[in-house]
């Protein structure tokens, strides 16, 4: 037996690919901005003293980190199609996956919240800074500072699972793939490039965050210390 | 809303203050007060309430009974403008807490910008001259964890000396430090009292309470058990006050 791959048969096909893998680099952006968003204010919300706040984001981040991501996406596609809300696959996804990692951030976030000691804190309020300011110029950076690698791996997964929106028709990378193998008969060779492009794809984001890493973190990249 | 006490009001008063952590009662009716200008010094053995006494003037604790006024505001009532009590109080910690993250001009600008709305160069400006009273102006662009402990308890006094409070509150701020770096932070500290800073220090450093101090309070077991000038360091009147200071470093 032996083993045959004919690349050029797939490769013609490599505008498609670049769309696909295009789109899920977009979908990635999409649901990392807003998860982030949405796990720190949920991880915060966590820890307020107000227990229906705090107890909503117990449940919020249980729930997702309890069930399959398939399932979810599901549930954001068929619940908002039976609410007669006409929405596309795309923002679909960036729906599902931006509350998946909301809840995942969520969890991060709080670790990176409970390492900053007390007497940070203290010091702020006896300066007179209210709350926000606190959370804002006092905890909020070197919190994310302390779990950066945690965080930015975590959305790198979040790219690679959008593989799973191809359940719903979005037009992302591992859709494109599955529609050009049975095209072409050429499984292997399609899901090797997608394989190789989902690798491009992850280094280009790591990459990305190595940089933004250096902006946010300035004392850092000066010293070269953990915080 | 600022309140600005009359001249004769004492800048801090304690009356018959209570204080319990669960069933542990660590200040058992305590009064003091603190007149403008005025350095004084709370000393007593680990666990008396000296700290907690302290803490409660920022109220970083709640009390439980009695009154407290602080520059005045009713520190005790649970309505109190925790923001405007701040900005009327400094207080310097024993484990320094400058912020890790900012530089020490940062970490001085960063309260009058954000609490009182000062323009960023105008804050800088201010940077510049409180690090000079603390002898730190090199420093301005260093990260903390650059300065030595004795350089980061100094920059701790400086960033809070930038919101000019009307009264300091030291929380053992040498502790921490080995005996040549204690000397370097208790000079910046003797400075502020000669310029005539209101200030209420936790210490251990029996000789310098004894130089600085214009009034003693020696706590015991949560109450205020003598208080008096300096001189009563050297003729204490209490057997416990005795005790306390003979087994103390009374250095000169």
């Amino acid at each position: 037996m032996s083993l045959q791959l004919d690349f050029p048969a797939v490769l013609e096909r490599w505008p498609s690919f670049l769309a696909g893998a295009a789109l899920t680099l977009e979908l990635a952006a999409f649901a990392t901005v807003l998860g982030a968003l949405l796990g720190t204010l949920a991880a915060v919300g966590r820890g307020t003293h107000n227990a229906l706040i705090s107890g909503a984001c117990k449940v919020y981040v249980e729930a997702i980190r309890n069930t399959p991501l398939l399932v979810q996406i599901f549930l954001v596609y068929f619940g908002l199609a039976s609410l007669g809300l006409k929405l596309s696959a795309f923002t679909v996804a960036v729906a599902a996956l931006t509350i998946n990692v909301g809840a995942y951030t969520a969890e991060i976030m709080r670790a990176g919240f409970e390492a900053i000691p007390r007497g940070q804190i203290e010091a702020a309020e006896g300066l007179a800074l209210s709350r926000l300011q606190i959370y804002w110029h006092i905890i909020l950076l070197p919190a994310i500072e302390k779990v950066y690698p945690a965080l930015t791996s975590q959305f790198v997964l979040l790219m690679l699972a959008s593989s799973i929106c191809s359940q719903i028709s979005a037009e992302e990378l591992t859709a494109v793939a599955n529609y050009i193998q049975s095209d072409t008969y050429r499984a292997f060779e399609t899901y090797i490039i997608v394989a190789v492009l989902y690798v491009i794809l992850s280094l280009i984001m790591r990459a990305g965050f190595w940089g933004l890493g250096l902006v946010l973190f300035p004392r850092r990249r000066r010293l070269g210390t953990p915080l | 809303m600022q309140q600005n006490p009359s001249p004769s009001e004492p800048i801090v008063s304690l009356r018959d203050v209570q204080k319990s952590f669960g069933p542990l009662r660590v200040l058992d009716g305590v009064s003091f007060a603190v007149e403008r200008g005025e350095v004084l010094a709370l000393i007593g053995r680990s666990g008396s309430g000296k700290s907690t006494a302290l803490r409660c003037i920022d109220r970083f604790e709640k009390v439980d009974g009695g009154e407290i006024v602080v520059c005045g505001h009713r520190v005790d009532r649970p309505d109190v403008d925790l923001r405007a009590l701040r900005q009327d109080v400094g207080i310097v910690f024993q484990s320094y807490n400058l912020f890790p993250h900012l530089t020490i001009e940062q970490n001085i600008t960063l309260a009058p910008c954000a609490v009182k709305g000062m323009a960023a160069s105008q804050a800088r400006d201010l940077a510049r001259k409180v690090l000079a009273q603390v002898g730190l102006e090199e420093k301005l662009h260093a990260y903390p964890e650059q300065l030595s402990g004795g350089q980061q308890q100094r920059a701790a006094i400086a960033r809070s000396l930038a919101m000019q409070p009307k009264v300091m509150l030291f929380d053992e701020v040498t502790s921490a430090l080995d005996p040549e770096l204690t000397a370097e932070v208790l000079k910046v500290i003797e400075q502020l009292a000669a310029d005539g800073m209101t200030m209420v220090m936790v210490t251990h450093e029996m000789g310098f309470a004894k130089g600085i101090a214009d009034r003693i309070v020696f706590m015991h077991r949560g109450k205020v058990h003598e208080t008096g000038p300096a001189s009563i360091l050297t003729s204490p009147t209490t057997p416990e006050l005795m005790q306390f200071v003979g087994t103390g470093n009374l250095k000169s």
